[in-house]
């Protein structure tokens, strides 16, 4: 039985149908990238995962670990281990990152019977991720993600997602709307938190963010459900000729 | 038609005339407190108790709200009543049922001039009562009918008074009716922090009329923190009414947790220029909870600066209302006035009401207002859920922080720390 998986999921938004049967799965120490044109439901699969209401399950199942997470709610997931990188990290007025921070991962350790985390540790924790990030102390202080840059807060999620050290990292286009530089340092570090321990779903439109994200396994997505999977050089292959022949396929 | 009106007495005004008949020639002060009190007595007579069509009054309708007017309290001292920020290390002045207590108060500043209300009244000074902004407000005018005492306080010219004072009012023993009358006069270049508090037991549904006068004088520095915590039963209807001089500094913070029907009404006039201020409060409620803020803020004089900030946090079936006026008058050029309220609501059942009013005469000002009501932002506590915070966890974090946003406007550490504590505190409650 593989880490994750999902299984037949067919999933509305609205009264619209997004995912049609989609089935996928993803094992641990691995890098599984989801490619897809727009509207394929890749950003509804990465919801769905997370918990986001609104987003109505018709169909199928999700296992993590071989158990069925649809019916937890997202702060449940969040400490079986499931970590959303959002592509449009929202901002919280008033709430201090660190506090933000902090509040999260005692939250999951309290859920999981842990300890809390030792004031020192943690801030030794954040520190150097911050650090290695690019994320400056002054960041560190303001509120969540209020007044920050769009790179700013991309790496912000890797930030959280290093503090929160989940087993299912699932990012949604994180490359969006970063420049070189700034996917360079994102990427970076995402590659330093892969683990044996950890399996990374990279959502992502272009095969850009492939060639410093390095995956094990390409699946596409097109109208709701997987309609290939192979190799990183898959991604090239769709680099060079488009998802025209899968929308086709599909339709 | 005012005949008709007149004729129409509800039991509670019936009460307020007979207890004036009766109390008149007890209650203290002499010469010209008394005809200061016939003069207030004879305008709340014309008018009644504030109803809706009231333009002032439209959302706390008093003749509604006030079903009877209780008698005045008895002094009792001040056994057993802890009043609000007792944590925080403050000079403390205590107002027990509408009169000062001495034996329970210790101000020992050197910059401070501590008087009994009536002691100041009949000095002979240059600062008259009852000439506050707000002066004709029928509730300052029932006020100033049955003031039952309280203190003046004048802070010398240049003084700076490290700790905060606190004029803590507290109500105690069966419900009954109080009228506290404060002067609080800071004179130029001065410094103070005052805190005004107002506590009570919970299940008496006493009442308190109380009335501020602040003046603030050219260059001084003000803040002012008004906290609410009365009792689940209290009817309360506060009125601050300040005058400030020149290039002063004046912030103003009113934070409501308490009482079943409670009016912050706050009459500034600003009558030279240069001066900034920040007039903002927070307010948290839930049940059948009442709370208005009202504002009239008189820019008389130009290139003065104004902000007024106020959030509400509403439970239950509460009603939180804020009204706002800013009046820039003809010659006051420069003005720069901005006001936002905001209101998060936490049930289908409670209710917000806004209404800000921008009465501008001159030409060469900056003014603006916002308002908002709504619910917690679901994609905000998505995020946080998706940390792994749990639901309730989370949106006590947001309405830690929306509400924190307000409290942060409080200059003083402690108060500012005092606050946000207490506002956890009702999250707590919440359940």
């Amino acid at each position: 039985m593989s880490f994750l998986e999902v299984k037949n999921l067919h999933v509305e938004v609205e009264d619209k149908k997004i995912l049609n049967g989609l089935t996928l799965s993803a094992e641990k120490g691995q890098v599984a990238a989801i490619m897809g044109p727009n509207g394929s439901g890749k950003s509804t699969l990465a919801y769905v995962l997370a918990g986001k209401d609104n987003y109505k399950v018709t169909e199928g199942e999700v296992l993590l670990n071989g158990e069925n997470i649809l019916e937890m709610s997202p702060d449940e997931r969040a400490a079986k281990g499931v970590f959303l990188a959002f592509q449009y990290p929202v901002e919280v007025p008033g709430v201090a990152t660190m506090t933000f921070l902090r509040t999260a991962l005692n939250a999951q350790r309290k859920t999981r019977g842990e300890a809390e985390v030792s004031t020192p540790e943690f801030m030794k924790l954040v520190r150097d991720t911050a650090n290695h990030l690019g994320i400056s102390q002054e960041m560190l202080r303001r509120a969540v993600n209020v007044g920050f840059s769009g790179g700013e807060k991309k790496r912000n999620e890797i930030l959280q997602m290093a503090v929160l050290q989940p087993n299912l990292a699932v990012l949604d286009e994180t490359d969006s709307g970063l420049d070189i530089d700034a996917l360079k340092i994102v990427a970076d570090g995402v590659n330093r938190l892969r683990s044996p321990e950890r399996s990374m779903v990279v959502i992502t439109h272009y095969q850009r963010l492939l060639n410093y994200i390095v995956p094990d396994v390409v699946h596409v997505l097109a109208n709701g459900r997987v309609v290939k999977s192979g190799g990183k050089e898959l991604a090239l292959e769709l680099e060079a000729k488009g998802y025209a022949q899968f929308q086709g396929e599909a339709a | 038609m005012s005949a008709d009106v007149r004729a129409m007495k509800t039991p509670a005004e019936q009460a307020l005339s007979s207890a004036f008949a009766a109390t008149r020639c007890k209650l203290p002060g002499k010469g010209a407190v008394v005809a200061l009190r016939d003069d207030a007595f004879r305008r709340f007579d014309a008018s009644g108790l504030p109803h809706r069509r009231i333009e002032e009054w439209k959302y706390t309708d008093l003749r509604a709200l006030m079903r009877e007017a209780k008698p005045l309290a008895e002094p009792v001292g001040s056994k057993g009543v802890v009043p609000a920020l007792s944590g925080v290390e403050a000079s403390r002045i205590a107002i027990v049922n509408g009169r000062y207590e001495p034996g329970w108060s210790n101000i020992d500043d050197p910059g401070i001039v501590l008087s009994e209300l009536f002691a100041f009244a009949g000095e002979e000074t240059d600062y008259r009562l009852g000439n506050a902004p707000g002066k004709d407000d029928i509730a300052v005018s029932l006020n100033t009918a049955f003031m039952t005492g309280g203190v003046a306080l004048r802070i010398k010219k240049g003084a700076r008074v490290s700790k905060p004072i606190q004029l803590a009012h507290i109500f105690s023993g069966a419900a009954a009716a109080t009228y506290p009358r404060c002067i609080v006069v800071v004179e130029k270049g001065a410094q103070l922090t005052l805190i005004e508090s107002f506590d009570g037991p919970s299940g008496a549904d006493y009442q308190v009329n109380s009335v501020l006068e602040l003046v603030i004088g050219e260059g001084a520095q003000v803040d002012h923190v008004k906290v609410g915590s009365d009792g689940d039963a209290a009817l309360r209807i506060s009125t601050l009414g300040v005058t400030v001089d020149a290039k002063a500094n004046y912030r103003d913070f009113a934070f409501t947790t308490g009482g079943a029907v409670v009016r912050n009404q706050t009459f500034v006039r600003f009558v030279r220029e240069g001066t900034e201020a920040s007039i903002s409060g927070a307010t948290l409620i839930k049940g059948r909870q009442h709370v208005d803020n009202t504002l009239v803020i008189e820019h008389a004089a130009g290139g003065c600066t104004s902000r007024e900030r106020f959030r509400s946090v509403l439970d239950g079936e509460s009603h939180s209302i804020f009204q706002g006026k800013i009046i820039v008058e003809p010659h006051a050029q420069k003005t720069d006035a901005k006001m936002a309220s905001h209101a998060l609501l936490l049930s289908d059942e409670a209710e917000a009401d806004n209404k800000p009013e921008l009465e501008i005469f001159a030409d060469d000002v900056q003014c603006g207002h916002g308002a908002t009501a709504g619910a917690l932002d679901s994609s905000l506590k998505f995020y946080l859920m998706s940390r792994g915070i749990p639901e309730k966890q989370a949106e006590a974090l947001l309405i830690q922080a929306f509400v924190g946003e307000a409290i942060e406007e409080v200059a003083n550490e402690g108060i500012r720390e005092s606050l946000m504590q207490a506002a956890i505190n009702w999250l707590n409650t919440r359940g």
